[in-house]
């Protein structure tokens, strides 16, 4: 397999906070990665570091071939990459299905009726169908988070990176979303997950890589690294989901 | 039946203010941006207009299809070359930039045109008028109205059925997360100040047909415009549409009571209005 995006020795420090600390992984092209760690550790940081949110101090990241470290947020997006928030941030005057064309139009670039097309699609894959003409500022907390995957998808990503997007949810609901997320993957699109709700993670991830104090402590098999001694230490008595 | 035609009057007036508010209340909903040269974006609009139909010999109505896209122009150069520099978390910066570009055109004006009042020659078009019901009403008031109506419309649909105006209220609403959906902040914003200058010059071009102008009087326009926009709350397009009107028919009832009281009504109405709603009369619902 060939590598897809590649963060090469990245690092980022707010003061004497260090939220990457010379941060190295690849992932390959179709893979499903998941991101482990306590809180704090520098999960989401290195998301803003991959989508161009955060420009690190050093340190550089490869997306698709092209070297992405001087890109902003928006040509990035264009360039196939598109997240999740853990904290959902629509678009909150404007309705839900305006959110998702805001994706389609502006980061996979469709025009009119193909555009329309395609957002009626992925709010029926991701369950909002019913609510697109609702404004998004007032749907319910698992309506938003729906509709960040809505608008992540929407985007046509190659790359798609979510944020906690189980946390909060029912058994039944965290049931339906990794499987949304399993066909999401099957089609072909490359997943890194960032989520504290293991057993839902363990089901679509290929490997998992566990993070702390912005520093990659172990990487491999998600069996493995979920019962290597650091990880067993990281999340006794501190996550009630592992 | 003479305060009727005074009414009548300023609300027609009403329209041409509100053609000064509309590209304010754009540029301040899209990007928060409070544009203190837009008075002179409105004379210079004129300028132009006087520029062109002096050479060219054209109609000033003519004018506008040189001067609409000139403006329009204008606007992108400047968002993007220098205003967009000055946008933040702080709102000092672009107040302080657009006060130095409203110097900036207005000496320019006057090292170009001189300080010598000028008016665009509109011929029969000035003086024309239609009798409605025992009022005698100016075709070129009505007309302004009209546009004033036509352009509130046309944006007021442009926000909220084409993929432009998606993008505008994207930005608006969330920057950060705008730009990580793929919208580029500065060229939209470019396209913005744009379309609000298109606005501002059909404002000017009206202006200069009604009455006579020289470089100094941007800053005059630019508070009734200001006026127009918070009377009928920001960011509320037909809001600053009742803002226009209602600043109008303030000064025409003025006028009417004293000539030398035109402006001052209009301004003891702005206030009022701002004591009793400070958040204008229609502000937006969603904040």
């Amino acid at each position: 397999m060939t590598t897809f995006l590649k963060l090469e020795n990245l690092s980022k420090a707010f003061g004497a906070v260090k939220v990457a600390d010379d941060l190295s992984f690849a992932l390959a092209r179709g893979e499903a990665l998941g991101i482990i760690g306590p809180n704090g550790a520098g999960k989401t940081s290195m998301f803003n570091l991959i989508t161009g949110t955060l420009s690190p101090n050093s340190g550089k990241v490869f997306f698709d071939g092209r070297d992405m470290t001087s890109l902003n947020a928006a040509q990035r997006c264009r360039a196939g990459m598109a997240r999740s928030f853990q904290v959902p941030q629509p678009f909150s005057g404007m309705t839900v299905f305006e959110n998702a064309m805001i994706a389609a139009t502006q980061a996979a670039g469709l025009r009119g009726r193909e555009a329309e097309q395609s957002c009626l699609k992925v709010l029926d894959q991701t369950g909002l169908l019913s609510k697109s003409n609702t404004t998004a500022g007032n749907l319910t907390l698992l309506e938003r988070k729906r509709l960040e995957l809505t608008r992540a998808l929407c985007a046509n990503p190659k790359l798609l990176l979510l944020d906690e997007i189980a946390g909060g949810l029912t058994e039944a609901e965290c049931a339906s979303l990794v499987q949304t997320i399993k066909d999401i993957h099957a089609s072909g699109v490359s997943v890194i997950w960032i989520e504290h709700v293991v057993h839902a993670l363990l089901a679509v991830v290929d490997r998992l890589i566990v993070i702390d104090f912005g520093r990659k402590i172990a990487e491999g098999e998600p069996q493995t690294i979920m019962e290597s001694p650091e990880v067993q230490e990281i999340y006794l008595g501190i996550e009630v989901d592992a | 039946m003479e305060w009727l035609n005074a009414l009548v009057q300023g609300t027609l007036l009403g329209g041409l203010y509100a053609l000064f508010a509309a590209g304010l209340s754009l540029i301040f909903g899209v990007m928060r941006l409070v544009n203190i040269a837009h008075g002179d974006l409105i004379v210079l609009a004129a300028y132009l207009g006087l520029s062109v139909t002096t050479t060219l010999g054209l109609h000033p109505l003519l004018a506008l299809l040189m001067v609409m896209p000139a403006m329009a122009a204008i606007g992108y150069a400047v968002q993007r070359g220098v205003l967009n520099q000055t946008l933040g978390d702080d709102l000092l910066p672009p107040l302080l930039v657009t006060f130095g570009l409203s110097v900036i055109i207005q000496n320019g004006l006057l090292e170009v045109y001189t300080a010598d009042p000028q008016k665009l020659n509109a011929g029969a078009l000035e003086t024309a008028s239609v009798a409605v019901g025992g009022l005698s009403l100016g075709l070129l008031p009505l007309l302004t109205f009209g546009i004033a109506v036509a352009v509130i419309w046309g944006l007021q649909w442009t926000f909220y059925h084409t993929a432009l105006g998606r993008a505008f209220r994207a930005v608006s609403d969330n920057q950060d997360i705008a730009q990580l959906m793929g919208l580029i902040r500065h060229h939209i914003f470019g396209l913005a100040m744009a379309l609000a200058l298109a606005v501002t010059a059909l404002a000017g071009i009206l202006l200069g047909v009604r009455t006579s102008f020289d470089p100094s009087i941007g800053g005059g326009r630019l508070i009734f415009g200001f006026e127009a926009v918070i009377i009928g709350g920001l960011g509320n397009l037909w809001g600053t549409l009742a803002g226009g009107v209602i600043l109008g028919v303030a000064q025409t009832l003025g006028a009417k009571i004293d000539p030398g009281w035109q402006v001052l009504s209009g301004h003891i109405a702005f206030l009022l209005i701002l004591a009793v709603r400070p958040n204008g009369l229609f502000p937006r619902i969603s904040a």
